[in-house]
């Protein structure tokens, strides 16, 4: 569902607040709220430098010093996780800028469009009641095959080198092209851990997201789980856990 | 159609009666609706087939009555003691219930879980006991769905966030075809429970209640230390919290005893950098309640909704519908409370949702009229909801 548009507007903080009215092409258009981000699209450096601008507001419900203290500890640790990743070579946005006392952090465009879209894409205009995506002699199921394959490896590096994604979507993944790398973006929630729990409730996550894309994806996700499986020391462990978070569906039984 | 509402889930005891009024002509009965009184056999299995939406209630209450157990303070209120009070105030305040309406019960509903075992068995043998004698029949109602949907029909917000918080319960929740679904909740103990068992550090007393005694030391509270702050997407945690203020009162009551103040470095000054119990109180408020309003924000853009509820005991706390009010007028939207009289457990929440359920053709056999400590809001199925 579409985020509600904010009712009020957003002044942004320098140096993103300052483009001259002559060039409009230069002024920050926000892409989606979040319940604490708002995500812009600006350029950074040069004019024909895309990037996606994470910013977040004070919340005025908070005490000030709370509320900074929250503030520098998720841009710091955002960044950190994106530093992290890209140099173990999980393919993450770059971090460009960032400034954790007004709530700014800068990171790479990219391109592409989300792993929803491309099952949408995949899915929608065709029958989806028949099988024929199923069908491995269709090439366009080989292709969606290959995809879910590199979905599942791409998570796989990601858990291997401790770092879990906190909200793991169909909308958080962007391959390049169809046939092209997979970008992991939005680390917002992301913790640095090697407990099979947190692989596990990470894969449980985009299970759910992938059920909820679409009837036919939920059957598609196996793939990823496969190559997931296979993919590093871990994931057979992972997986198993796995299979205890979909029985407790993450939640506990109340006490009273 | 009138309801007796008996509830005793926790260390409160609660008789309510309501009356739920023939609709107004704005608000006519859909056709299917047209004869109230219910199968006698119908189960809860079937009313899955056959949901049966009813319009907004209009409600009169005939009777709010409350007797809440009191501990005496630095200590919680324990099963068989409430249990024991339970049993005590039980005959008194139905008879005088009785007395304030006059008038002749439909159904007697009462609090099927989820709480603590012994006070919600006391209570459920009450409930049987006076269904028996008078011949009518018992709704077994969960607790946390009387909270909602009285919270709903006081402030008639047609389709809130809920945030309910007491004692017992910490959770953020959503209504979506038939069930109030829970989006978020506390990974360990409730927030209520966190702040009662603080109260309990400092020997604060617990009349009228232990947050409300917190609440009133937090305004006089200036400075915000540092705690834990533990929120896992729209899930939270209060243990850690609760561990480390409780290591800060120990502090601070050592410096107190050896005749001195406590002082932590950074309150700028040597007079400032003075810990008072006030800030203590100040500083979990502060804390906790942030937690609070952010998952409860992070629910809110999931589903895209700008109402919020809120609902249970600690939902009376004035500092949370401030900072609840602010973050929702951030979003365009608004926040929904209610007085002591509906926050805290009570009797009336349990009739409401008991007789809308009954409305709905539902009843619980005398065979099944058991409470349970274990009983989720989403395990309830609300047919009386779109």
């Amino acid at each position: 569902m579409m985020p509600a548009q904010p009712s009020i507007q957003v002044s942004l903080p320098p140096p993103f607040n300052s483009h001259s009215v002559h060039d409009q092409s230069k002024t920050p258009t926000l892409l989606t709220q979040g319940a604490e981000a708002l995500v812009f699209r600006t350029t950074f450096l040069t004019p024909s430098t895309p990037c996606a601008l994470k910013y977040r507001p004070s919340k005025p419900y908070r005490h000030p010093i709370l509320d900074k203290g929250l503030t520098r500890q998720r841009i710091l640790a955002e960044a950190r996780v994106l530093v992290r990743c890209r140099k173990e070579g999980v393919r993450v946005p770059a971090v460009l800028a960032a400034d954790w006392e007004a709530g700014w952090l800068l990171l790479e465009w990219i391109p592409g469009w989300t792993i929803r879209r491309c099952l949408d894409a995949f899915l929608t205009p065709e029958d989806t009641e028949s099988p024929s995506h199923r069908n491995d002699d269709n090439p366009r199921a080989a292709e969606l095959k290959d995809l879910m394959r590199r979905i599942g490896l791409t998570v796989a590096h990601l858990h291997s080198i401790g770092v879990i994604h906190g909200d793991l979507t169909t909308n958080q993944q962007l391959p390049t092209s169809l046939a092209g790398t997979i970008t992991l973006i939005d680390f917002g929630l992301a913790v640095q851990t090697t407990q099979d729990e947190d692989k596990a409730v990470d894969l449980y996550v985009l299970e759910r997201a992938f059920a909820a894309t679409h009837p036919a994806a939920e059957e598609l996700f196996r793939g990823v789980l496969e190559a997931y499986g296979g993919a590093y020391n871990g994931g057979r462990q992972a997986l198993k856990r796995l299979e205890d978070v979909r029985l407790r569906g993450r939640k506990r039984s109340m006490i009273g | 159609m009138l309801a007796l509402g008996l509830e005793g889930s926790a260390n409160k005891l609660g008789v309510g009666i309501i009356q739920h009024l023939p609709p107004t002509p704005s608000h006519p009965l859909p056709s299917s609706s047209s004869s109230p009184s219910p199968p006698t056999s119908t189960t809860a299995h079937s009313l899955k087939l056959h949901p049966h939406p009813l319009p907004p209630p209009q409600i009169r209450i005939l009777a709010n009555l409350r007797h809440t157990f009191v501990s005496p303070p630095g200590t919680g209120f324990l099963p068989r003691e409430t249990a024991q009070h339970h049993r005590r105030w039980v005959v008194r305040l139905i008879k005088q219930a009785l007395k304030q309406a006059a008038e002749r019960l439909d159904c007697v509903c009462y609090t099927k879980g989820p709480g603590m075992g012994a006070p919600l068995a006391a209570v459920a043998v009450a409930a049987r006991t006076v269904a028996g004698l008078w011949g009518k029949k018992v709704v077994g109602v969960n607790h946390c769905v009387g909270h909602i949907e009285m919270g709903r029909t006081i402030t008639s917000s047609s389709n809130p966030i809920v945030l309910y918080v007491s004692g017992g319960n910490t959770q953020i929740i959503a209504y979506a075809s038939h069930r109030y679904r829970i989006f978020g909740e506390t990974l360990d103990i409730a927030v209520g429970n966190c702040l009662d068992r603080f109260a309990r550090t400092l020997n604060i007393s617990n009349d009228p209640a232990p947050g409300y005694n917190i609440e009133q030391l937090a305004k006089k509270g200036r400075r915000l230390l540092d705690l834990p702050y533990a929120v896992k997407g729209m899930d939270c945690s209060f243990g850690g919290i609760l561990a480390s203020i409780d290591v800060m009162a120990a502090e601070l009551e050592r410096a107190e005893r050896e005749g001195g103040k406590w002082r932590v470095p950074g309150g700028d000054g040597e007079e400032k950098d003075v810990v008072t119990r006030e800030d203590l109180c100040f500083t979990l408020q502060e804390t906790v309640y942030a937690m609070l309003v952010e998952i409860t924000e992070r629910a809110m853009a999931h589903v895209g909704a700008n109402q919020v509820l809120i609902v249970g005991g600690v939902g009376c706390n004035e500092r949370l519908q401030e900072m609840m009010g602010l973050m929702a007028e951030s979003r365009g939207g608004s926040v929904y409370a209610t007085d002591e009289r509906f926050c805290i457990d009570n009797g009336i929440m349990i009739a409401h949702a008991g007789l809308l359920a009954y409305r709905t053709g539902f009843d619980t056999k005398m065979e099944d009229t058991t409470c349970t400590q274990r009983f989720r809001t989403d395990e309830v199925y609300v047919g009386w909801r779109e």
